[in-house]
């Protein structure tokens, strides 16, 4: 059908000030555009972490400028370096103190798999001890492969059944 | 190096149980450990040997006896050059060395240092605690019958240990450790990616 309508947002007159859609899509629309990392920055990735924040590769196209060193105000915990034994009952502990919903990015081989330490001092891939949502390999992994792994995570959030596990909770 | 020559050779005069010590590079000697914090406190007063610049130690398994030396690396920030102190402990199954803390304030890390890599106590030290490992940790990683990839230990946190029933593992080198030996292993055979893939720079790639 033809129509004469040309415009292409949401236009008050015409839809009456009201909005339909499904309450999954909005509730994942908000999450996955406003994921304030934990920057749990262990080692050598969490220079590019920092990269990542800053202007050249700005993170906050995503959404995701906001690092925040409390755990209760953080979305996404980005483990970014080695995590020692010594360290992890710290990095889990912080993790239980994130609010839910919550997600984990590994970045790099060293919060993947322990990395080149395969020794007695470091905890061999943080997934021993978190559920990881996103692995990033390299070492230390470029910034865009940070960003790369935030936005794999919110096409992973856009996916949740978010309304169902609300109101069920 | 005149400076620390002087020093080695003075030191000997004063101290009988002073003797030279093998060195590829700067003047060492072997002090007993009775005669230790003498001869750092004369090389700090009287040679200009003002800066620890570092304690470590050497497990001599299976060698010779006594099993542990501490080492301690002096730097003279006038004359710009090193002098290396090793001492024996006396006892192998709790090697003890005197503190060297009262003399710089800085031997205190490294002295924690050694304590927890080897298991050395430095009796007078004003906080001997672990400073790389946790507390509870019951083993010394440095020693030579520690095994390069661990031993299997609980962690400290009893919490976190019940809710992910982890612990520190034995992480075995998987082909490794990748250091190149004299007349030892080849690295790009050795190499875990070499492992997988049918050729490597010494034999050549298969026609496809
Ligand atoms: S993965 Fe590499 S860059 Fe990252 S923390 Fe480990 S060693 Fe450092």
């Amino acid at each position: 059908m033809v129509t004469s309508n040309t415009e292409l947002a949401y236009n008050s007159k015409i839809e009456g000030e009201v909005i339909v859609s499904r309450a999954d899509a909005v509730i994942n629309w908000i999450r996955s555009n406003s994921m304030w990392p934990m920057p749990m920055g262990l080692a050598c990735c969490a220079i590019e972490l920092m990269a990542a924040g800053a202007s050249r590769f700005d993170i906050a196209r995503f959404g995701a400028e906001v690092m925040r060193f409390s755990p209760k105000q953080a979305d996404v915990m980005i483990v970014a370096g080695t995590v020692t034994y010594k360290m992890s009952s710290a990095v889990r502990r912080i993790y239980d103190q994130m609010a839910d919903p919550k997600w984990v990015i590994a970045m790099g081989a060293c919060a993947s798999t322990g990395g080149m330490y395969r020794s007695y001092a470091v905890l061999q891939g943080v997934d021993r001890i978190l559920p990881v949502d996103v692995y990033v390999s390299g070492c230390p992994p470029r910034p865009e492969a940070l960003l790369d792994a935030l936005i794999k995570l919110q096409d992973k959030v856009k996916r949740e059944p978010s309304a169902s596990k609300l109101l069920s909770a | 190096m005149p400076a620390a020559l002087d020093a080695v050779a003075a030191l000997k005069g004063r101290w009988a149980g002073v003797t030279e010590r093998a060195s590829l590079d700067h003047p060492a000697v072997n002090v007993p450990a009775s005669d230790l914090l003498g001869v750092l406190a004369a090389l700090r007063d009287e040679h200009g040997y003002d800066l620890l610049a570092d304690v470590t130690g050497v497990d001599w398994t299976p060698g010779p006896r006594p099993r542990f030396t501490v080492v301690y690396h002096l730097f003279s920030t006038t004359s710009h050059d090193y002098v290396r102190v090793a001492a024996d402990c006396a006892d192998d199954a709790s090697p003890e060395m005197p503190t060297a803390t009262g003399l710089w304030r800085g031997a205190d890390w490294h002295e924690r240092e050694v304590f927890d890599m080897f298991g050395i106590r430095f009796p007078g030290h004003p906080d001997l605690r672990r400073i790389l490992m946790w507390d509870e940790y019951p083993h010394f990683p440095l020693r030579k019958d520690f095994p390069l990839a661990g031993i299997e230990t609980a962690l400290p946190d009893a919490q976190v240990v019940a809710e992910t029933k982890t612990g520190a593992i034995a992480a075995p080198m998987m082909g490794g450790p990748f250091v190149a030996r004299e007349g030892g292993i080849n690295m790009s055979d050795a190499e875990p990616r070499a492992k997988d893939e049918s050729w490597s720079e010494r034999r050549p790639k298969p026609d496809a």
